[in-house]
């Protein structure tokens, strides 16, 4: 009986804990698979399709990164994570990068230790409604029952926002969007509040999205985006500037289509250095000259992958807006590659 | 076992610690204990070095500041100004609340379906067999899902009351059903001291007039004992208590000025009277069947625990099957019921913790959801609940282990 304490505790002490935090580049290289944490499932975002093939915006950025770095976009472990369970399943190093609609806030950069990379996706909170209630501003939602996403920052700045207009609401805490979803169309709260494209996404999937209306009010700057552990800061460069390639390339006019004639007769020294043919930009990030431009064969440029994911087209039918890039008066723009 | 009781010789010597037995275990206990603590001095600074590595640190400051957000059912006043600390405590409160509210529920359900499940009727005994197996069987999270999502599906919303001929009525104009919760009429004082709002005080004094009217019929039925056995004669005491029960509190309530609070559409919502929500309802009831589940095969066991002879003997004194069950069955079951008890209610504690999954806000959804989330203080915050979750599991096996041994077989 003694002796099996002893034993159980040197078997505790043999699993010595996770190793040193090493360049997460190796890990994902000897691994020879990218682990992205994405959504447990947001249409247009991230979400497995008929075929359980995961498709989407933010998707889109995991298979971009794992193209870049190990040539192949397929290479990629989705790990599905909650509002809850994301920043502790990058903490711990269980997934590299997390490419789900996360907001670049102060406290998660300095505070959770996380480096964001970019902002894939401009966004703000809004509120959805059943048409039939009437309402036409959240400033009319004294008294209502809101639906939220626990442990986002939308929780956050839903109460801000009904403190300072000095009204009252209830909150109806839940886990994931489906919950939320089939919670809202019960009636079991009358209002839905997340980040607008969310609502947007959300409602695409109703059987009569037309019952049901976005309100006006945009109550909060939500930038969306990848990021990564600090302390690793090759790592963050590359998917920093693997974002940055796809949004160069929108500008730049290289598309999925045209990348392979653009990368042999292109006479714009910047497309040249940006698909690997002149300069040495690949190696400066550890990775080779055809980084960039698989990830754009693979994926498209920004444009395309917003056109294909969440844009006017697709039943989600979001408008470029703040996402335009720079020279179309949006915000999107990246630094130059030289 | 026999053991030479001749005293050791010689001088005291190193191998001794191992090869005699009077040291041997000893010996052994101190090096358990020895690398015991080598491995949680390991796995500490293992933490340490790991979260000094990552930048972080371990601090506690997060409680004392603003939590930022709001929660849909709070005992006490909290708005998203509050602490952090005020959010967990409202955790805490509303943890107690469904864990006190389902130990009662699934002891009242246990009950029944135990004695019934023994029952002489074919249909009622394998009616709870039925009820015991499925309920006990299936996982609780599955059950509080599923009754939660039967509520929200079943029920009608609140929009539902609206309108001229609307789906749903209130019943009786005071109840209402939806699948927000039950509203119900609540209670006020126009009189009480603090105004119409009302505070504490009032509610203590109402309380306060129970517990005296508790002591008086206490003391009457005394005297009647006391009487009885004098006299041989029992003075009927029903009215007297009737009356110490009820006119003390009527008055208090009168002067007071009490007056009901009843429910009634307003905007999106019902609005006054006492909200009893959704999530809350679930949670209890599911807790409360599963458990009462468990419960309900404790009694069984006590009863059949019961020597046959008991029951024979009382029912030859003359005695009914449900006096004999009460009177006699069931006291001495008791002995063996209450010991597995304690660990049905610590379960129901503990299992309270799922209430994520419907939206309570109970301690895990506060402090450890929804604070971890936003400070990200994960360490910090899951420390804080284990220690939370075992000080209530000690607390409440400490009681209910200070009640077994008052009603267990005194042995002399």
């Amino acid at each position: 009986m003694k002796k099996s304490y002893i034993l159980g505790a040197l078997t505790v002490a043999g699993l010595s804990a996770s190793a040193a935090a090493a360049a997460t580049l190796d890990d994902v290289k000897a691994r020879g698979t990218l682990n992205c944490g994405v959504t447990t499932g947001l249409v247009g975002f991230a979400a497995p399709d008929a075929n359980g093939e995961w498709k989407g915006f933010d998707v889109a950025v995991c298979r971009a990164v794992a193209a870049a770095v190990l040539g192949d976009p397929n290479a990629v472990e989705f790990v599905p994570t909650t509002g809850k369970t994301r920043f502790t399943a990058l903490a711990s190093g269980e997934i590299d990068m997390l490419a789900r609609n996360t907001t670049w806030t102060f406290s998660r950069d300095n505070d959770l230790k996380f480096e964001f990379t970019g902002v894939n996706y401009y966004d703000g909170q809004g509120f959805m409604v059943p048409k039939e209630l009437g309402v036409s501003s959240a400033k009319d939602l004294d008294g209502a029952t809101v639906c939220i996403q626990t442990g986002t920052t939308t929780e956050l700045n839903l109460a801000d926002f009904f403190r300072a207009n000095n009204i009252s609401y209830e909150p109806v805490p839940i886990e994931t969007n489906a919950e939320a979803q089939q919670q809202y169309l019960a009636g079991a709260c009358d209002v839905y509040t997340t980040d607008a494209s969310g609502l947007a996404a959300t409602r695409a999937t109703f059987e009569n999205p037309g019952d049901h209306t976005l309100l006006p009010e945009i109550v909060s700057k939500e930038p969306l985006g990848p990021l990564v552990r600090h302390g690793d800061n090759e790592w963050g460069d590359i998917v920093r500037w693997t974002l940055n390639a796809l949004i160069t390339a929108e500008e730049l006019g290289v598309s999925s289509v045209n990348v392979g004639e653009m990368a042999t007769n292109t006479n714009n020294p910047e497309v040249a250095r940006l698909l690997g043919t002149e300069g040495d930009l690949g190696a400066m990030l550890g990775l080779d000259a055809d980084w960039a431009k698989r990830a754009i064969e693979t994926q498209g440029n920004y444009g395309e992958i917003f056109a294909q994911n969440i844009g006017e087209e697709t039943p989600i039918g979001l408008a470029r807006g703040l996402n335009a890039q720079w020279t179309d008066g949006g915000l999107l723009y990246s630094p130059p590659f030289r | 076992m026999s053991t030479t009781t001749d005293p050791q010789q010689g001088a005291f010597r190193l191998s001794m610690l191992l090869n005699d037995t009077r040291y041997r275990s000893a010996t052994l206990q101190v090096i358990a204990a020895i690398v015991l603590a080598l491995t949680l001095f390991y796995l500490y600074s293992n933490l340490a070095a790991n979260l000094r590595q990552a930048g972080l640190n371990i601090a506690f400051d997060f409680l004392g500041a603003p939590a930022g957000y709001d929660i849909n059912q709070t005992l006490i006043d909290y708005n998203s100004q509050s602490t952090n600390f005020r959010a967990a405590i409202v955790g805490i409160l509303n943890t107690l609340l469904v864990a006190f509210l389902a130990c009662i529920t699934a002891t009242v359900f246990g009950v029944i379906a135990g004695v019934l499940r023994l029952s002489n009727n074919w249909l009622v005994r394998k009616l709870m067999a039925f009820y015991v197996e499925i309920f006990r069987n299936i996982p609780v999270l599955i059950w509080i899902i599923i009754i939660f999502t039967i509520m929200i599906a079943v029920m009608p919303g609140p929009r539902a009351f609206r309108g001229d001929d609307p789906d749903a009525r209130m019943i009786l104009d005071l109840f209402a059903f939806t699948n927000r919760g039950v509203y119900v009429p609540g209670p006020f004082f126009t009189r009480g001291i603090g105004g119409a709002d009302g505070s504490w005080v009032n509610w203590a004094l109402v309380i306060a007039t129970l517990i005296g009217s508790f002591f008086a019929t206490r003391a009457v039925t005394a005297r009647a004992n006391a009487t009885q056995a004098a006299t041989g004669i029992r003075p009927n005491t029903l009215w007297i208590n009737l009356a110490l029960w009820f006119v003390p509190v009527i008055v208090v309530l009168f002067i007071l000025g009490l007056s009901w609070d009843i429910p009634a559409l307003k905007g999106f919502n019902f609005a006054g009277g006492l909200k009893i929500g959704g999530p809350l309802i679930a949670l209890w009831f599911a807790l409360s069947i599963y458990t009462g589940a468990f419960i309900a095969e404790n009694v069984r066991a006590g009863i059949l625990a019961v020597s046959k002879g008991q029951t024979e003997a009382a029912s030859a004194l003359g005695l009914r099957p449900g006096r004999v069950m009460n009177l006699v069955v069931l006291p001495q079951a008791m002995r063996v019921i209450i010991p597995p008890l304690i660990s049905q209610y610590l379960n129901i504690t503990k299992n309270s913790s799922l209430a994520i999954a419907v939206g309570y806000a109970d301690i895990t959804a506060t402090l450890g959801g929804i604070t971890l989330n936003q400070t990200g203080r994960a360490i910090e915050c899951v420390l804080l609940l284990m220690a939370f979750y075992l000080i209530i599991s000690l607390l409440i096996s400490a009681f209910m282990n200070v009640y077994n041994n008052a009603v267990k077989l005194k042995e002399r």
